[in-house]
């Protein structure tokens, strides 16, 4: 039963992570645009093409904080949790 | 005259070996500390001893070592670089030292405007502090950055600053901030403010953690693919992987190189960003203005 319980945090806890990190379909559409309407700009424009690409890089960081929260949440899912989780299993069961 | 005796030499290699040494003790630390029997694994930063304290214990880390490594490392390449200035014969390194103050200053004054005339120095350190810790992970030290408590101290630093600024026309105006455009979004407004350096810490982290996380799964993959491969080779052959030379290294210009240097800059880019973006300044000198007239009136 204890072994079950224990395959049942591990296995729950790894689902969690791959399930937040489609998280990452968010930004790597928002940074696409951003970097194809940047090629646009620097490609009428070649003249501006150190402003387009400093401004291009701080939106490209600002657009990726949804998928570093969802790459967060992963990282305490696969090397926190499951530990945590356990130690409760264990306080409760005694 | 640009006459150099001994004594300038000994300084030299004195501010030299500051800045080569700590990191020379950082890898013997490292490989005094990690057990023989330790593969490929990817683990946070490793606890060196903890004291006992009053409150909870002051657990000494690998990343408060690195830090403090990075630190005097920077500290004496800063030293070797200012060491004997002149203004009549200016040497190679002296003109390095100026364009660094030269960059860090028209960076700042281009993104933040007036009256941050003393944020140069800040926003390069912070730029050397994060670059130079990511770099670190090339000499096979555990990167500071990658550890988010540090990180955090950062973001913490920069949200004072911020909430400094905000501060500048009385706690009256800072609190009426909230409020704004209505009253009803105070909330929110409240959630984004401590939002920012979570976000901050968050990002820089996030980034160097996960470069280091896929250097180490693609190592391992790359060893399993060898056994699975060369698994028929005689048993020295088929341990070696020699598929392991190179490949990592392609993701490490990206991951160490590129994204360090890149998350060090988008950081103190941001932290301007938000600190001269959080200071009223139509009202803090509407009201400066005001204050003059009414000295110069009384």
């Amino acid at each position: 039963m204890l072994e079950l319980a224990i395959g049942i945090i591990l296995g729950c806890c790894a689902l969690g992570a791959g399930l937040a990190m489609i998280a990452g379909i968010g930004p790597g559409i928002g940074e696409g645009n951003a970097v194809a309407k940047a090629c646009e700009a620097i490609g009428r424009q070649p003249e501006c093409k150190g402003d387009v690409t400093t401004t291009m890089l701080m939106g490209c960081a600002i657009a990726e904080t949804t998928g570093l929260y969802a790459l967060v949440i992963a990282i305490l899912l696969i090397f926190v949790a499951p530990g945590l989780l356990v130690d409760v299993l264990m306080k409760t069961i005694g | 005259m640009n006459k150099r005796n001994v004594g300038f030499y000994i300084v030299d290699g004195i501010y030299l070996a500051m800045a080569i040494l700590p990191i020379l003790f950082g890898i013997a630390v490292k490989v005094l500390f990690t057990p023989l029997s330790e593969g490929i694994a990817i683990s946070g930063a490793r606890i060196f001893f903890s004291l006992d304290m009053p409150i909870q214990p002051l657990i000494v880390t690998e990343s408060q070592l690195n830090s403090l490594i990075v630190m005097i490392t920077l500290l004496g390449i800063c030293l070797y670089l200012t060491h004997g200035l002149s203004v009549r014969y200016p040497t190679r390194r002296q003109h390095l030292a100026e364009w660094l103050v030269e960059k860090s200053e028209k960076m700042t004054f281009s993104n933040m405007g007036e009256g941050f005339s003393g944020f140069p120095p800040l926003i390069a350190a912070i730029l050397g502090l994060s670059a130079l810790s990511s770099l670190l992970s090339l000499f096979g030290l555990y990167p500071p950055t990658s550890d988010i408590n540090v990180v955090s101290g950062w973001a913490i630093t920069v949200f004072a600053l911020i909430t400094y600024y905000k501060f500048k026309c009385g706690p009256v105006y800072y609190l009426k901030s909230f409020g704004d455009p209505v009253p009803l979004l105070a909330p929110l407004n409240i959630i984004s403010e401590i939002a920012t350096p979570v976000s901050m810490a968050f990002r820089h982290y996030g980034n160097v953690l996960s470069g280091a996380v896929i250097s180490v799964l693609v190592a391992t993959g790359l060893d399993g693919l060898w056994g699975i491969i060369m698994g028929w080779l005689p048993s020295p052959l088929s341990e070696m992987a020699f598929i392991r030379i190179g490949i990592p290294a392609v993701l490490s210009v990206y991951f160490d190189l590129f994204s360090g240097c890149l998350q060090a800059y988008i950081f103190a880019m941001l932290a301007m960003l938000y600190i001269s973006s959080g200071y009223p300044r139509d009202e803090h000198m509407k009201r400066k203005n005001k204050k003059q007239i009414n000295k110069k009136t009384a």
